[in-house]
């Protein structure tokens, strides 16, 4: 049978993100693979050796902009740990908060988009509509609906308005009573399950040592999640388990990801009843940084996400370095790929949540 | 790799320093669950084996590059799963010929993260299994991140 | 070779007769008065019917294509204004550039344009499509999209609300409203 290779991509609707599958096809098996990436570079660690510290802040939002507040979140951490700064307890709190918020938003995205790839058209309406209500929250409380600046180098720009709380509780109750309409939706559509299960099986050991993180990592049975090992702000004070499932397919981490959904309303509430009321949420930090290195690593909704600064004692970084989740699951992809049909390519692709901002830079 | 000894920074720390007496140095900055060393470029895959047949180091995070004027550096993150922690491992190269040894062999998810170093800065990895440009088009002839390359402003 | 003179038609190249049968077709359409007639029934619907149904390209580049998806979410809805997103150029009426465009892509971008077939027109979405954005100083991206393809409609924004991307599409109405496109033999 003759081989050949395929482009899928760039323009492509089921790459999310502008990246360029290169398959090897034996008839309909694949039978090797290369991701291209590269058509979304603009030199992001370039540019931010000319910019001051907090001129930094936006853009770190913009890195991966599905996740724009986690990003501006390990930067603020990276810089805290090069000044050696503290930050207040409340402002710890709604970090975490805000964290978790962002994730359920990023997760309702990736819900949207898988949808309509496997054929499941009315699950990107809900999910949209849903991600509305969170991105109203985020407007009341700094503004912007998508790229937030809100975090700031020695905690957060401000407190929540008044009633915000309320609105919260609301959207809450309102998000769990529809997480089962949905369930009830994808789950028990036989066509969408065939299309997830047994598919793509990827071990926990093969996993760990090619650098899988996330909720990807979890799908294959690995119990490993930094806000429970290595905790940062106050995860350790919080009441909460890890999601993780043995099976290692498309489904388990498509499961991983909705159960972390339901554990974000519950990290909120806890959240909710532990923050103090009144506090400082902000402390200033000095204009230049000392003569060091610091470094930084939380749980990004894709994985694990590290940022490394290097400072020279001026008020621009000499060296800012980023590891994003997705650009190692992306190098992974070949052993995911590797035996299974074309057909399944967006099956497999979709469930590892693809976006091109922090994986190009 | 197969034991289940869960090890503290202390014991880690002794150990490599009992193995590597002279080539590898500690840093004196104390963080829960961290430790901080420079290292020959020489004794690293040896470090980096280690690392991962003895004392659980299982998982690559960071592999990346910093262009001091007079020399180079590569800079390694790599964690612990079992035991949750993380060593930061810094390597000077000289300026003229900046080589050194790829971890790729070990570590999968290093793979990427060194062509990107080479993309950016013109690091050689020796032994990695395909070297070349990532990012950046493949005709480009220069490294972007290296301090002498300027870009344009407003 | 005046041809009244002749009715018996006299030999001509296949070139030639096309071109003298255009000529007396066009002649007879303006003189009669046909084409005015014609035009002014059929361009209203015509132009009506071009810019209801404007077919978007699936195309997302950055963080603009995440406000152009809420924007197909139920809550700003673009599907009553009559835009179905298609997967292939050849369908489509606008290219919608929505993110930086760095050199890798920009053949790549040119290529896409160029197989869309007319009419077509383009709208740079975000400050990133207009000008470069906040991405001046790289030695990467192209500063401005309208450098290699021509645009019709500018929205701004870092990124611009959903609200402001029918606005967009609704000034590209107004622009389509005053052109002549539903006339016919008007080269």
């Amino acid at each position: 049978m003759a081989e050949m290779w395929i482009n899928m991509g760039p323009q492509h609707p089921m790459t999310h993100g502008l990246w360029n599958l290169r398959i090897k096809v034996d008839g309909e098996i694949i039978v090797d693979s290369e991701p291209v990436i590269g058509y979304l570079h603009r030199g992001w660690e370039k540019m931010v050796e000319d910019r001051l510290y907090p001129q930094i802040i936006p853009m770190a939002d913009r890195l991966c902009y599905g996740s724009s507040f986690s990003w501006s979140h390990v930067y603020c951490m990276a810089v805290e740990d090069l000044m050696g700064i503290e930050v207040p307890e409340r402002a710890q709190y709604i970090r975490a908060m805000s964290d978790e918020l962002q994730r359920i938003g990023n997760h309702l995205m990736w819900l949207g988009a898988i949808g309509p790839d496997l054929g499941n058209l009315t699950i990107f309406l809900y999910a949209l509509r849903e991600r509305e209500l969170f991105l109203d929250l985020f407007t009341s409380l700094c503004g912007a609906r998508m790229t937030y600046n809100y975090c700031r180098i020695g905690g957060v720009r401000n407190g929540p308005p008044p009633n915000w709380e309320r609105d919260l509780v609301r959207t809450l109750d309102y998000f769990e009573k529809r997480m089962d309409e949905y369930e009830d939706l994808v789950d028990r559509n036989a066509l969408f399950r065939m299309r997830m299960e047994g598919l793509s099986y990827l071990s926990g050991k093969e996993a760990v040592n090619l650098g899988v993180t996330g909720p990807s990592l979890r799908g294959s049975g690995v119990k490993y999640d930094i806000r429970h090992n290595d905790p940062y702000e106050i995860y350790d004070e919080l009441d909460w388990h890890m999601c993780v499932r043995d099976e290692g397919d498309v489904y388990a981490r498509y499961r991983v990801r909705m159960d972390e959904m339901r554990m974000s309303v519950q990290i909120v509430r806890d959240i909710l009843k532990k923050m103090p009321k009144s506090g400082p949420i902000r402390v200033k930090p000095p204009r230049e940084a000392p003569v060091g290195t610091g470094m930084a690593r939380i749980e990004d909704p894709r994985g694990e996400s590290l940022m490394y600064v290097v400072g020279d004692g001026t008020d621009k970084p000499y060296r800012l370095s980023v590891r994003s989740p997705l650009f190692v699951i992306l190098s992974a992809a070949p052993a995911m790929l590797n035996g299974n049909r074309i057909a399944d390519v967006p099956s497999i692709m979709g469930m590892l949540d693809v976006c091109m901002g922090e994986t190009d830079r | 790799m197969e034991e289940n000894t869960i090890y503290t920074v202390e014991q880690v720390k002794d150990r490599i320093a009992q193995e590597f007496p002279t080539e590898v140095k500690f840093d004196t900055k104390v963080k829960p669950r961290r430790l901080f060393m420079s290292a020959d470029k020489e004794i690293l895959f040896k470090l980096c084996t280690l690392l991962k047949d003895q004392l659980g180091f299982d998982h690559c995070s960071l592999v990346s590059g910093v262009d001091w004027t007079d020399r180079f550096q590569t800079v390694y993150h790599i964690s612990s799963f079992s035991n949750n922690i993380t060593v930061e491992i810094v390597v000077d190269l000289p300026h003229d010929n900046p080589e050194v040894d790829s971890i790729t062999p070990l570590w999968g998810g290093a793979n990427w993260h060194e062509r990107e170093t080479y993309d950016m800065f013109g690091i050689i990895f020796k032994g990695h299994p395909n070297l070349k440009r990532l990012l950046l088009p493949e005709d480009y002839t220069f490294f972007p991140l290296r301090k002498d390359f300027e870009v344009g402003g407003l | 070779m005046d041809l009244s003179l002749y009715p018996q038609a006299m030999a001509m190249s296949a070139k030639e007769f096309v071109d003298w049968s255009r000529g007396v077709m066009d002649d007879l359409a303006r003189t009669t008065g046909v084409k005015k007639a014609v035009d002014k029934i059929a361009d209203p619907f015509i132009n009506w019917g071009v810019r209801n149904s404007i077919y978007p390209l699936h195309f997302g580049i950055a963080c603009c294509a995440l406000e152009m998806a809420a924007c197909s979410s139920p809550r700003y809805d673009n599907e009553r204004l009559g835009m179905v997103f298609r997967s292939s150029p050849r369908q489509t009426d606008v290219l919608l550039v929505n993110g930086w465009v760095t050199h890798k892509l920009r053949p790549a971008l040119r290529r896409l344009y160029e197989q869309m077939p007319e009419p077509k027109w383009v709208i740079a979405m975000g400050e990133c499509a207009i000008s470069g954005g906040p991405w001046y100083d790289s030695y990467n991206t192209v500063q401005g999209v309208d450098s290699f393809i021509p645009v019709d409609v500018y929205i701004p924004g870092c990124p611009p609300r959903p609200e402001a991307m029918i606005d967009g599409f609704l000034k590209l109405h107004t622009k389509i409203k005053n052109s002549k496109i539903g006339t016919f033999m008007d080269d």
